[in-house]
């Protein structure tokens, strides 16, 4: 038992209550929002540090013995997802104190933001697959709701379609929640991986499995979810956008994981099918991620279809079922939240430089603000995968792990999609950093300073931070990829998470 | 909405309303009622009102904004799941005070207080839905 293990869904809970009862004042708001984010942060630190040295934590809430209460774990996989979602919500808290304007700020912004967070660590500590659906709708009604604050016509178009299909999606991890139930009369994830061999039906196994699958996959955008995203991630402003883009659809992935290497694994499904659909799924996500957004011409659109194309990737690695496949998707995913974060963000400064998203409309941003190009292109050649920055031991982790079990052809997809990626956001560099300044740029261009009078600083503070992030992991991987390692290790051997949850058996 | 009838049975009904509430509100626990549907009747009494007399007017009547009420029914339950972890026993375990007075015993514990708090949530929550539905149509 580790009372401590609460904290990262308290602390939120905590920070948003304080912000709804102090919701008159902005200033109070801010200095909540942003101090919430620290003390959670703060959290995550401890309790990295407690699973670190002792492995495994386990806490059963109410004092309810598993598996009849609900369990919260923390393995290495789910500090790691805490952790990143800590810093994301701290980056995230300061950059709205500039991007968010009072109106949002007035109904509610801070306090939704934490709530948003709130339901994305439960959802990552959660032992009980009931209970992480009901993370998930905290986390969507929050999200809702934020992707709808401030009723432009834009915002409530995108807004419809991430409702409808997210309801959907979830309607369908009910579905899949009540067969799980109905075949093991459990629900704690432990047990429920204890029990699901021994189901004689395994036909209902892997029917069961399959609807986890959609479930998750429409939450994490994969081929062919993913039309919903796209469609939604560019309306709201910068800040949602990038929490979104970067945290979102890797609590989808991180649900992925989970179940396909707890509950279906080639035990309890009896044949390998399921990791042949993801392989495929993945290659495909890949594929037409990068190909829908080497066709667009608008910063936020392009960056939207490669959260589509890089969630490819995170299925791949999976799918290979290896230690180092999943080690792979693991860096995969921490490396791909803090860059494409980053890449939102920067897309913000630009917008307020120049008054736009669209990329023809853009240009200059290279002679006017050198500063601002170099943090942009750190953030792409990482998400396209040079060395030496996160990116590139990202791939390098996947492709190894795809060549060690000979899976080729999918290898060569994955490496040719980098290329693909590097070819649009040379599009952007080309476009909105190198062309010349355009003919109808607002007057403050070139004029307003990064640092200084025009307070833009607020925004670039947290792009730095997540800049020299992205060149740490870079240059220093090898920590952050043995954390990894350890992660894929518990992951693959279920019997050490069961035993922390259900006692010895 | 100006009727007579309505007025004239707004104003017996509220306070029959806000009873019964309570009395499903303190009868759950081991028997049906509880926070939520005690919230729910107690919702429904001052929708009542907002219909009957206008939002401005239940307003008035409730004093506290529904979303400070929201504010305050969140600070009530993460107390409640809080206190447990003082005596370094986990989020949410119920603990019970019991107090004999002789001629009521009175039961004091978490789990009461975590129901104050969906109570007050539910109110506040359907009251702000009401009021924004009346106030927009």
């Amino acid at each position: 038992m580790n009372g401590m293990l609460v904290l990262p869904v308290a602390i939120p809970l905590i920070t948003a209550t304080l912000g709804l009862l102090f919701r008159k004042s902005s200033q109070l708001q801010r200095w909540i929002g942003v101090l919430g984010a620290v003390a959670l942060l703060g959290s995550a630190v401890v309790l990295f540090r407690d699973v670190y040295a002792d492995g495994i934590q386990v806490l059963q809430l109410g004092n309810w013995a598993a598996p009849f209460g609900i369990t919260l774990v923390a393995d290495m996989l789910t500090m790691l997802m805490v952790g990143i979602s800590a810093i994301m919500g701290l980056i995230i808290a300061i950059y709205s104190l500039y991007d968010i304007d009072k109106e949002r700020e007035r109904f509610g912004y801070y306090p939704l933001l934490h709530i948003l967070i709130m339901g994305v660590n439960g959802s990552f500590l959660t032992g009980d697959i009931f209970n992480l659906y009901v993370w998930f709708e905290v986390m969507l009604i929050a999200s809702f709701i934020l992707l709808a604050l401030g009723n432009s016509k834009n915002q409530l178009q995108g807004a419809l379609k991430y409702v409808f299909i997210n309801l959907f999606s979830s309607l369908v991890f009910l579905f899949g929640v009540a067969l799980l139930y109905g075949m093991t009369g459990t629900l704690n994830m432990a047990d429920l991986a204890v029990r699901l061999p021994e189901v004689e039906n395994t036909g209902l196994v892997t029917t069961t499995a399959m609807i986890f699958m959609v479930a998750f996959g429409i939450k994490a955008a994969v081929f062919p979810l993913f039309f919903w995203l796209p469609a939604s991630y560019h309306t709201p402003p910068v800040a949602i956008s990038a929490i979104f883009g970067g945290l979102l659809t890797k609590v989808g992935v991180y649900a992925l994981i989970r179940v396909f290497t707890l509950l279906f694994t080639v035990e309890s499904a009896h044949n390998d099918y399921l990791h042949t659909i993801l392989l495929w799924v993945g290659g495909f996500t890949m594929v037409i991620g990068v190909l829908g957004a080497a066709s667009h011409m608008e910063f936020r659109k392009i960056l939207s279809f490669h959260i589509v194309s890089q969630i490819g990737y995170m299925i791949m690695g999976l799918a290979f079922n290896t230690a180092m496949g999943i080690m792979g998707a693991i860096f995969y995913v921490l490396h791909n939240i803090l860059a494409k974060s980053n890449l939102f963000l920067i897309s913000g400064v630009a917008q307020r430089l120049l008054g736009t998203f669209e990329l023809k409309k853009m240009g200059g941003l290279y002679k006017h603000y050198p500063f601002l190009a170099v943090l942009f292109l750190i953030s792409a050649f990482a998400l396209a995968g040079f060395p030496p920055l996160s990116g590139f031991w990202a791939k390098l982790s996947l492709v190894k792990a795809g060549l060690s079990i000979e899976q080729y052809v999918i290898t060569g997809v994955a490496i040719l999609v980098g290329l693909l990626t590097l070819f649009s956001m040379t599009k952007i560099w080309l476009t909105a950093f190198w062309s010349p300044v355009p003919d109808e740029k607002p007057e403050h261009f070139g004029k307003i300073p990064l640092f200084g009078a025009g307070k833009l600083y607020i925004l670039m503070i947290p792009v730095m931070i997540i800049a020299g992030l992205i060149i740490m992991v870079g240059l220093y991987a090898q920590p952050l990829l043995e954390l990894c390692m350890t992660a894929a290790e518990q992951l693959l051997d279920p019997s050490v998470y069961i035993e922390a949850v259900l006692g010895p058996q | 909405m100006k009727s007579l009838i309505l007025h004239t049975a707004t104003r017996l009904m509220i306070g029959v309303l806000v009873l019964f509430s309570l009395f499903l509100f303190f009868r759950g626990h081991d028997e049906p009622g509880g926070g939520f549907i005690g919230g729910l009747v107690g919702a429904g009494a001052f929708t009542l009102y907002a219909i009957a007399f206008g939002t401005e007017a239940t307003r008035q009547v409730l004093r506290i904004h529904p979303i400070t009420l929201i504010a305050y029914g969140l600070l009530s339950l993460v107390v409640s799941g809080l206190i447990p972890m003082f005596i370094a026993e986990p989020f949410l375990t119920g603990k019970w005070l019991f107090i004999e007075w002789g001629a009521f015993d009175t039961k004091l514990s978490t789990p009461l207080l975590f129901d104050i708090g969906v109570y007050l949530c539910v109110v506040g929550f359907i009251v702000t839905v009401i009021f924004s539905l009346e106030e927009e149509g």
